[in-house]
């Protein structure tokens, strides 16, 4: 500040930056570009995995990750440019929302920049880019609601359909040679939830080991404990009680409250009366007449001796999600408190058959015959724990997108017909409407085409040339027609039978062109100073 | 700081650490603190208007957020010039008291600064500047009064207020969607407005925010929403005519706040305690089963116990209830807010239609639904959108919506916007400038300029030429002595803001002169800093 005038103040704090106009855009752009083709050749049935690969100190090469889901590559990505991260954010809520598409929103968002980038270039301003983008996106989602089709949730059709979309979803994954197998596997699996939407119920368990085909699900429920030593490894037509309470040494409660004694007599008092609190509590449970007992806390040996010495079979130290879902599937109550045993018929779960099994080398509990039939186990298999995570992502990915479907019940043709019909949409409108926008329409036309592109491309297939053949039939009037990326060719979708959920690419829609906007408004970026931190 | 030495050369130290720090004065203090004061303004100034642009700002932990929110822009900044902070202050209070129009202030500022640097160079004194400005500002404010009209809100479904929302809305993220958050921000507000003594209490409008779906997911509820699901997941998930009994004690065994021991010396002593612990939990949820609730709230934790007895009482229960959730509740059920489990009687239970879970999205979150609340009608607006910053920006949005609106209902009279009525301000003040005598003709001429910086402002930012488009907007306003002629934003084809119907509430405008003025007075009155020096 020494020439009055010629020098400006510092406004910001020191290390801070700020960014503005064409280079605030630019940065932006090129963020949010870069994050998009880093995602886009998983796209589509011939898409490449990723290895993620750890850093920092401590994690060993050992936590290595080989995926093609979107969301979780994007999640695990540490990035620094703020656009990015918007692409990242829109990934992830597409990942809670609907579970799939994780890769396709971010992609589309970033075409829809790269396009943004050149308007820009053409000296249009940006609210005109937006204004463009909003009356596209209306008329493409209003053309993925015409085409999308609607089965009457019992018909045989609907239930086809669900396993069509199975197969699609699953397409894309590494599990693709055996996708009928999963497809078939997964749709039961949903349908045993008979429209819940609660995925916890449906339990997934990897077990490495065997080849991918040996997995299956099991119409029982599966959890993964040991009966304690000592009990009946063989229960039919079993009561069970479900508890969540202290069998350890149950511990007063009361703020504030210490043991003081003065001689050794009363210490083994006090431990007598420890004793038979503990005693009087598994005689409250006897009560209930169970044939076996699940807790979802620690035992000790005393009590599980007196249960089993009771003949009861005792199941300690079950997490939380498996209690839930033991309960959900015998039709239990979580107990806590055991003074009511006249309530006994409503408390205890009740299943045919329990007995201990083995899945490879581990030993698991596995209930036949439930109650209440809502929770089920898909036990995965394969031949390392990579590939079992893999697997697990792409099973959830199909739970997801298949509760979707049972929720929403629209469904779309696959093999980019719906995208390639929304670009057509576009170019319909953008001639009807007047001024610059019409321009900034055609380009949201282009970039959802790339979608589609870019899946041929990943297949290794003259894109430019299929493309303009699938524009060609869609013209002649062929809707169901899409790209078949097993011959490379244009073909009928409803033959190929690829389908796919219109809720997920709704989202994916209405995120991309959300998160466009959001990056295309911004003229300004400022980074505050990073925090200091104490290196430890 | 520079030293002065006596005959002896040893230095006059006046102040502590006197060679650390650093000391500006006169006319360079003048034009440093105003030229930071117009680094901020200049900022914000690309954010004005429907087609202004948003702001990306990167925090000290690497978290994005994208915004057009004038306050919200220069509080995450992190600004550290002492003066440019007067302006994040700025923007503050008239978000605080006004709740809209937080960019306008500031950039209004910023142009009455640059002004005020021209005055300055001219060599007229500063306390000559802002004693001009000031009577320019009560002119500016007079006129304002004159050219306001009172629009009647009840009028065609309350019509004024949705446009006076859309005006708020138009130059947000949101703007797509205008009209639809328009109208859930004036239901929201009419439902909880207390229209006889012209007041709304904004703490029973409760915008909550989930990501996921699309911006036109957005929905008012009609009721609480609260971010809790039910103790234990064999509860209900739904209860009707719902008797809530809201508790700030937890389901656990009483702790005292004094300090004490218990101890126990003998096997019948532990053998009472444990009993008496039993007996706690069955005594606490009888109090609360014989009251008649058939839901219990709690700011506190169960015990697995206590949440078991609630279960097997078939008494649903909520948990971990948050403090301002609490309040809520108890103004819009009538419940009495239960301290203590032996004070519970039927009276202070709270009455709702409904308390059921829903469900989002695949990640299998919850929340709780209390409709049809026996009290006041609180309400709740749910956000939705693509990403959290959307979410989190339209949060912000409808919260500047929805203050509009509360002053609406407050203060009934509106003006024109567009920079219509800073127009007509401007002309104002410049037929009053040449009547002054004194060398404070020039500052007043000045604030005249400033005030037509907004309109400027705002051409520029919709891609107008603002020199041409303000003089056009200037001439006409003088001709037809219209002063509803303002910038043609949106490209309607006409400058008649009562066209286009924007409209902007007066408070909001008279508010802006005002603190606008105030702050540059301030600023105008420093002449001296004196700081550390590696400041």
């Amino acid at each position: 500040m020494d020439i009055v005038g010629n020098v400006l103040p510092q406004v910001l704090k020191d290390e801070a930056t700020e960014d503005k106009g064409e280079m605030a855009r630019l940065q932006s752009f090129v963020g949010a570009i870069a994050v998009a083709d880093l995602v886009k050749t998983t796209l589509g049935p011939k898409g490449m995995d990723k290895i993620l690969k750890p850093t920092g100190p401590g994690q060993e090469m050992t936590h290595i990750t080989v995926t093609n889901d979107g969301a979780t590559i994007l999640k695990s990505m540490y990035v620094e440019n703020p656009a990015a991260k918007i692409l990242i954010e829109i990934s992830k809520t597409q990942d809670e929302e609907v579970g799939d598409g994780t890769t396709t929103v971010a992609v589309l968002a970033g075409e829809l920049l790269r396009e943004g980038e050149k308007l820009i270039q053409k000296r249009i301003h940006p609210q005109h880019v937006i204004a463009g983008w909003r009356i596209a996106r209306d008329v493409a989602l209003k053309r993925l609601r015409d085409i999308s089709t609607e089965n009457d949730i019992e018909s045989q059709e609907f239930h086809n359909d669900l396993i069509k979309i199975a197969r699609t979803t699953l397409s894309s994954k590494l599990i693709t040679t055996d996708r009928d197998y999963f497809a078939d596997l997964c749709v039961k699996a949903v349908l045993r939830l008979k429209g819940s939407s609660n995925l916890d119920y449906i339990q997934i368990i990897k077990l490495p080991g065997g080849t991918i085909r040996d997995s299956y699900l099991d119409d029982g429920f599966i959890l993964k404990k040991q009966i304690t030593i000592g009990c009946k490894r063989r229960i039919e037509n079993a009561k069970i009680l479900v508890a969540n309470t202290a069998m350890d040494y149950d511990k007063i409660k009361i703020y504030g409250t210490k043991v003081k004694v003065n001689s050794m007599d009363k210490v083994a008092e006090i431990e007598a009366a420890e004793k038979e609190k503990m005693k009087h509590k598994v005689d409250k449970i006897l009560k209930f007449q169970p044939t076996i007992f699940i807790n979802r806390q620690l035992i000790y040996n005393y009590p599980e001796q007196l249960l089993a010495d009771s003949g009861i079979t005792v199941i300690e130290h079950a997490d939380f999600e498996g209690m839930e879902r033991v309960a959900a599937a015998t039709g239990a109550e979580i107990l806590s408190t055991f003074d009511a045993p006249e309530r006994r018929d409503q408390v205890l779960g009740h299943c045919d058959l329990i007995e201990e099994i083995m899945i490879g080398e581990e030993k698991m509990i596995k209930f036949t015959g439930c109650k209440k039939n809502e929770a089920c186990t898909i036990v995965l298999r394969g031949s390392s724990i990579h590939i079992l995570d893999e697997v697990d992502r792409s099973i959830h990915d199909v739970l997801c997108v298949l509760i979707t479907t049972v929720k929403n019940r629209r469904v779309v043709w696959g093999g980019g017909n719906s995208e390639m019909q929304m670009a057509a949409a576009c170019e319909e409108e953008a001639k009807k409407v007047q001024g610059k926008q019409a321009l900034a329409i055609e380009a949201y036309a282009r970039a959802l085409r790339q979608i589609p592109t870019i899946i041929c491309d990943n297949g290794g297939y003259d894109s430019a040339e299929l493309i303009q053949n699938f524009k060609v039939e869609l013209q002649k009037g062929n809707l169901s027609y899409g790209l078949n990326m097993n011959d490379g060719t244009v073909g009928d979708m409803k033959e190929l039978g690829i389908k796919e959920c219109m809720r997920v690419k709704e989202q994916a829609v209405m995120a991309a062109s959300e998160a466009a906007e959001l990056i295309m408004r911004v003229d300004d970026i400022v980074k505050c100073a990073p925090r200091k931190r104490e290196r430890a | 700081m520079s030293l002065a030495f006596d005959d002896y050369g040893r230095p006059y130290i006046i102040l502590r650490d006197q060679g650390q720090k650093k000391r500006m004065k006169g006319l360079e203090a003048y034009k440093s603190n105003i030229l930071a004061a117009k680094a901020v303004a200049n900022t914000l100034q690309s954010s004005l208007g429907p087609k202004g642009m948003d702001k990306m700002l990167v925090s000290p932990d690497g978290d994005v957020s994208v915004t057009n929110d004038g306050a919200t822009i220069v509080e995450k900044m992190e600004i550290q010039h002492p003066t440019a902070k007067l302006l994040v202050e700025l923007s503050q209070s008239q978000d605080a008291e006004i709740g809209d129009g937080t960019t306008g202030v500031v950039v209004l500022a910023g142009k009455l600064l640059e002004q005020a640097l021209t005055l300055l160079d001219k060599g007229i004194h500063p306390l000559k500047i802002s004693d001009g400005f000031d009577r320019a500002c009560d002119v500016a404010i007079k006129h304002l009064e004159t050219i306001s009209e009172e629009i009647d809100i009840q009028a065609n479904e309350h019509e004024a207020l949705i446009q006076a929302a859309c005006t708020a809305l138009g130059s947000k993220v949101v703007s797509k969607r205008k009209r639809e958050l328009g109208k859930i921000a004036v239901t929201a507000v009419l439902d909880v407005a207390d229209l006889a003594r012209k007041d709304v209490n904004l703490d029973l409008i409760k915008i909550q925010t989930k990501t996921g779906g699309s911006v036109e997911d957005t929905r008012l509820i009609s009721g609480i929403l609260i971010d809790k699901d039910m103790s234990h997941p064999q509860m209900p998930k739904e209860v009707k005519e719902a008797k809530i009994c809201l508790l700030t004690c937890p389901f656990e065994p009483p702790k005292p706040k004094t300090k004490h021991n218990i101890n126990i010396s003998s096997a019948e002593d532990y053998k009472k305690l444990y009993q008496q612990e039993q007996q706690y939990f069955v005594d606490m949820v009888k109090l609360v089963k014989d009251s008649g609730a058939n839901i219990a709230l709690c700011q506190w934790g169960f015990d697995d116990e206590a949440n078991h007895l609630l279960l097997q009482n078939e008494l649903p229960a909520v948990r971990w209830v948050s403090g301002t959730d609490v309040e809520l509740i108890a103004m819009a059920t009538g419940a009495r807010i239960i301290p203590r489990f032996q004070e519970i009687t039927p009276e202070k239970l709270g009455k709702a239609g409904s308390v059921k879970e829903v469900q989002f999205g695949t990640s299998n979150e919850r929340m709780l639904v209390i409709e049809n609340c026996q009290c006041t009608k609180a309400v709740t607006i749910l956000i939705r959108g693509g990403s959290q910053m959307i979410v989190d920006e339209a949060k912000r949005s409808i919260h500047d919506a929805i203050c509009v609106i509360r002053n609406l209902i407050k203060d009934n009279r509106i003006v024109y916007g567009g920079g219509s009525a800073e127009l007509a301000c401007s002309i104002q003040v410049l037929q009053y400038a040449d009547e002054v005598s004194s060398v404070e003709q020039y500052a007043i001429r000045s604030f005249a300029d400033a005030l037509e910086g907004i309109p400027c402002c705002l051409a520029d930012n919709c891609g107008l030429n603002p020199i041409t488009s303000v003089a056009q907007a200037k001439a006409r306003q003088l001709q037809e002595s219209n002063p509803r002629i303002g910038i043609d934003c949106m490209e309607l084809g006409t400058t008649d803001m009562k066209e286009q119907r924007i409209y902007e509430t007066l408070s909001s405008k008279k508010q802006q002169i005002q603190l606008a003025t105030q702050v540059v007075k301030m600023i105008l009155k420093i002449d001296d800093v004196i700081a550390p020096d590696d400041y």
